[in-house]
């Protein structure tokens, strides 16, 4: 399963490194990054491949969460599909 | 643009709307036929009703959360619709109603919907025994139960209007009225009137699960009026060009989203999906309106001049937007225009700008009806009969549904407030024109079907 974990929040060093810490300790495969900063806001949204993840879609969300709260961003895991099913036909 | 087809755009558009626009999915419905629960025996009966409702739903409300996890879409309601009772129970000779609608209750808890729909009865043309002890039963049935909703059937475009059962109602909305009367009538928000009641309707008082459904499918509402309005606010000053396709392209990706809800809820729960309800349903929260759509399209409030005029472009360029993103569509499909549960439409009515009547005129051009209307507790059974008539009249010579769910709110007159509570808001109790109707609706009997829908 993809999943797409989109981040917000005020730019400051190492929100990528943490996320990506935490991905790679949950064995989820980054598939894709594109990352912007808006007036000094911090907006990111990553593919991530979940297949071979040691964690269920449940407890990835609520360990980025948490790491999102640790962060000082707001963190936010969902199913690639909703995006898909919305923007393309 | 990634190579995986998604672009940072997309991914943030989507959560804008979920979280600064309200997008939500508004119901997840599940249609459960109880044809097969019939029993001469009224305890029996209910046993096998429970029975297969507790089954079908056990994991409907699981289910709900998890598509809402897994999507980051809140999904606010998860609901039973069924076959309506009075077709069931008329297998039994004392149909027992009262405790018929306790156990729809009991089994609504038991599988955690906040609500269950079809303590219903169809009776367009004519009322079995059956159908009059259900009609005649809701004021204790809804009284004594919390979750159940009860609808009834009076009209069709095919078959006319039943005005024994019109007559009939208007006396049981007010006796519904009395007896929850220590909490501003709330009753009456329940139960509807309905003529060319759909068979597929996700959405509450009104769904039942009509008999020509399957056993057991999944319908969904969809809302989104908050994103309308945000999207609308993008495109101030442009001609209705412009307005009309923006509320369209808006209204797919809104749908979409609905499909993809839908058809997830079915597979999970191994049951057919049957079709998405466009609707654009109105809740007390702000920004989440259909009254501020009216706002932001250049009108100071709902019921100005302009304002019939504003919700028919709203319901049009949602159906045409919604049809292409869904495989089926059903239920109700357009626009809700409540009072009570949208704050602006209740301010509206505060000030005087929306009327009973310039309600009922919106009501041909979208797809309810006078809905969640407080009206003075004094109105009497005659007049909210012949509010019900009028509206019926409308359903059926423009071959639309239409339904009537008003409050009398016992105790209180025009000018004072009804508080109803939660999504079901609060509302400015309007007054309703006093000259009197009684001989008109006294004549009891049918109005024929109109000639257009003779169409074989």
């Amino acid at each position: 399963m993809k999943g797409v974990i989109s981040v917000v929040g005020e730019d400051h060093v190492g929100i990528i490194a943490g996320i990506c810490t935490l991905l790679a300790e949950s064995n989820v495969n980054v598939l894709d990054i594109s990352q912007s900063i808006t007036d000094g806001l911090f907006h990111m949204m990553m593919i991530v491949d979940m297949a071979q993840s040691d964690d269920e879609f449940h407890s990835l969300d609520m360990k980025l969460t948490e790491c999102g709260k640790q962060l000082g961003v707001q963190v936010k895991l969902q199913s690639d599909t909703i995006f898909r099913s919305m923007h393309r036909i | 643009m990634l190579h995986y087809g998604l672009t940072i755009d997309d991914v943030f558009e989507t959560n804008r709307m979920i979280e600064e626009a309200n997008l939500d999915v508004r119901t997840i419905t599940m249609g459960i036929g109880l044809l097969d629960c019939c029993d001469p025996d009224p305890a029996a009966m209910r046993c096998k009703v429970y029975d297969k409702i507790t089954h079908k739903a056990e994991h409907l409300v699981h289910v709900g959360e998890i598509i809402s996890e897994r999507y980051g879409i809140p999904i606010v309601n998860k609901r039973i619709s069924i076959t309506p009772a009075a077709l069931i129970a008329a297998s039994c000779e004392d149909p027992q109603y009262p405790e018929f609608a306790q156990t729809l209750d009991r089994a609504a808890k038991a599988v955690g919907v906040n609500f269950i729909g079809g303590f219903s009865a169809l009776v367009q043309k004519g009322m079995t025994r059956s159908d009059r002890l259900l009609i005649e039963s809701i004021p204790e049935a809804i009284a004594t139960t919390d979750r159940v909703c009860s609808s009834v059937n009076v009209g069709t475009s095919r078959s006319g209007i039943n005005m024994d059962a019109v007559s009939l109602l208007g006396r049981k909305i007010l006796d519904l009225a009395g007896r929850t009367a220590d909490r501003d009538s709330i009753g009456c928000a329940k139960l509807v009137v309905f003529c060319n009641a759909p068979d597929d309707n996700p959405f509450m008082a009104g769904a039942f699960h009509g008999v020509g459904e399957a056993d057991t499918v999944i319908n969904v509402g969809v809302s989104g009026p908050g994103v309308v309005r945000s999207a609308l606010k993008g495109v101030r000053g442009e001609n209705f060009e412009v307005l009309c396709e923006t509320i369209k392209k808006t209204a797919f990706k809104i749908t979409r989203v609905g499909q993809l809800v839908a058809q997830e809820a079915a597979s999970m729960l191994n049951v057919p999906f049957g079709i998405i309800d466009l609707s654009l349903a109105p809740t007390p929260a702000i920004g989440d309106s259909i009254a501020e759509i009216f706002h932001e399209m250049g009108l100071e409030y709902a019921g100005a001049p302009g304002t019939t005029a504003a919700l028919a472009i709203l319901n049009d360029q949602v159906k045409k937007g919604g049809l292409m993103a869904s495989s089926f569509v059903g239920g109700l499909s357009g626009a809700f225009i409540p009072v009570s549960e949208d704050q602006a439409m209740a301010k509206a009515a505060e000030i005087g700008s929306l009327t009973i009547e310039k309600l009922e005129a919106m009501t041909c051009v979208c797809s309810v009806g006078l809905d969640m209307i407080a009206i003075p507790g004094d109105t009497p059974a005659s007049s909210v009969s012949g509010i019900i008539a009028d509206e019926m009249a409308i359903g059926m010579v423009n071959s639309k549904t239409t339904a009537v769910r008003v409050i009398p709110v016992q105790g209180k007159k025009a000018g004072d407030h009804a508080e109803f509570g939660g999504l079901l808001g609060s509302a400015p109790i309007i007054s309703v024109n006093p000259y009197s109707c009684e001989e008109f609706i006294a004549r009891g009997g049918r109005i024929p079907a109109p000639v257009h829908s003779y169409k074989n």
